[in-house]
């Protein structure tokens, strides 16, 4: 019979973190990922999860010791937000130049200055050019189903995997949750096999320094220089797209739930005003979809679960029959636009696809983003496109700006 | 370069083996080299097992413990840390391209 249990979206995490059994944990408690680094704190010392929990004082440190645990053999977990996962930028380079399957939870949460607890998803957006790959979950329910696909794709691919969710929106809220059978994740989920065991047996010197050319070794391989290291890097994310699309289609095989792999579609087949998004945001889109729909707009939803690798070819077929496309993002490259319509239109140059892209920024610092404001951005552009406006717009979603706040 | 003949590199990450020269021959750093009069250093002179600072302080781990002592030039960068170590100062440095006089 199914565990459906009614889940925080931190519970749902530790739930899914256990069921991976990694074997080293460590993570810094930060809103709004502190519940998650709490409970996987009980779990090893109640006995109910075998891992060794390392504290440590600050995030730098939290992801250096899974990237030690990781290459000495062991699966590794940790968690942050914010601020926490900024202090670790350095190290996330480090964890993918290294090809370390480390799975980390990023609880989306504003980044200050100034000061904000809330949620948008500016922390993990920027650290896109780490060499990680990202996964964005919708509710509570793929929080936990993605952690352990997670796994699944670090380990398959050598690169580590963030698991992005929305702080207080899905961190703290309640929702009912089907708990994948511990046994059926043991099948799923190989153990870790490490691509190069460092041991006392077999000492070998890991990312000494690397010039820039290729050089060879005493035994007349021709090592790889920098570059080479770098290009095997990007040509793995190149293989991620069939590996993360296998993993979820696996898990659906077995756990009955399919989560869309890198590009999620809501009635999209023949919608011709679209909006994309990733996480929460873009569920709230959904409802906005049917609001339109009533109004006879024939409007869907292309979400984007992968952003990366981005999901170029998936993103442009799922945009297929569209006429407009409205992207919401809780994020922006500044002095330019958000990232996903960036990355949206770059998906689309080359398609036979022209179409009016308007550029949302919503939500930033927790800011309530409604079904019927999302409706009423979608309803304006389908309004623009009527009237024959085909220019591309940008607008800060509920935000004032009816002065000038220069200087 | 060939590509077809060069063995490849199949490490997923950066990583060498400990091996002598994986670094390239660091002796062609050196500017100054050691030259050990062996009238003066303890081991070499008392045909005796004894002293071998040099052999200990060696960063580079090139300073044979041996009688006589001897220093592998292939891989001595010339730092000067056993000239400087040495009790009875029977290594001086001398520079490259010079006599060891």
């Amino acid at each position: 019979m199914a565990d459906v249990r009614i889940l925080t979206g931190n519970e749902a995490a530790a739930l899914g973190v256990k069921l991976c059994r990694p074997n080293v944990v460590a993570a810094y408690p930060i809103t709004p990922q502190s519940q998650l680094a709490e409970i996987l704190s009980r779990y090893v010392e109640g006995g109910e999860m075998r891992a060794e929990y390392v504290r440590v004082e600050g995030e730098h440190s939290a992801l250096t010791v899974c990237i030690s645990a990781s290459t000495v053999g062991a699966r590794t977990f940790t968690a942050t937000s914010s601020n926490g996962l900024l202090y670790m930028h350095e190290q996330l380079h480090w964890a993918a130049g290294s090809r370390l399957p480390v799975v980390m939870c990023v609880v989306n949460r504003g980044v200050g200055a100034p000061w904000s607890i809330f949620n948008d998803q500016q922390d993990s957006l920027a650290q896109r050019d780490t060499g990680w790959i990202q996964l964005y979950c919708r509710d509570n329910q793929e929080i936990i189903d993605t952690i352990i696909q997670a796994y699944w794709i670090a380990e398959s691919l050598y690169i580590p995997v963030m698991v992005c969710y929305d702080g207080f929106v899905l961190s703290h809220t309640m929702m009912p949750v089907d708990i994948p059978d511990a046994e059926e994740v043991r099948g799923f989920l190989p153990p870790y096999k490490a691509h190069t065991l460092l041991t006392p047996e077999a000492p070998r010197t890991i990312n000494s320094v690397l010039f820039p050319w290729r050089r060879p070794n005493p035994e007349g391989v021709l090592c790889d220089g920098y570059m080479e290291m770098r290009y095997k890097l990007q040509a793995a994310m190149t293989r991620a797209h069939g590996v993360i699309q296998k993993a979820n289609d696996d898990f659906a095989g077995v756990f009955g739930r399919d989560h869309g792999g890198l590009v999620w579609k809501y009635r999209c087949e023949d919608a011709e005003l679209v909006f994309s998004g990733m996480g929460s945001i873009a569920n709230e889109a959904t409802v906005a979809a049917d609001l339109l729909r009533e109004e006879g707009i024939p409007a869907g939803v292309a979400g984007v679960r992968t952003y990366r690798p981005f999901p170029r070819e998936e993103a442009a077929e799922a945009l297929r029959s569209a006429k407009a496309l409205v992207v919401l993002q809780k994020g922006l490259s500044y002095g330019y636009e958000g990232c996903l319509t960036s990355d949206l239109k770059a998906a689309l140059y080359g398609t036979p696809l022209r179409i009016p892209v308007v550029d949302v920024v919503a939500g930033l610092g927790g800011r309530d983003v409604k079904a019927r404001e999302i409706a009423d951005a979608g309803r304006d552009a389908w309004k623009d496109l009527q009237a024959g406006k085909q220019g591309n717009r940008s607008l800060w979603l509920n935000c004032y700006t009816g002065e000038d706040h220069a200087g | 370069m060939d590509e077809k003949n060069v063995k490849r590199d199949l490490n997923v990450s950066a990583l060498c083996v400990p091996a002598k020269g994986e670094a390239g021959r660091t002796g062609d750093w050196r500017d100054f080299r050691p030259v050990i009069d062996h009238k003066k250093c303890i081991p070499s002179s008392k045909n005796k097992a004894a002293c071998f600072l040099c052999w200990l302080y060696c960063p580079e781990g090139v300073v044979k413990m041996s009688i006589p002592v001897e220093i592998d030039m292939d891989y001595c960068k010339g730092c000067g840390i056993c000239a400087e170590e040495c009790p009875p100062n029977a290594i001086r440095m001398v520079r490259e391209g010079e006599n060891d006089g």
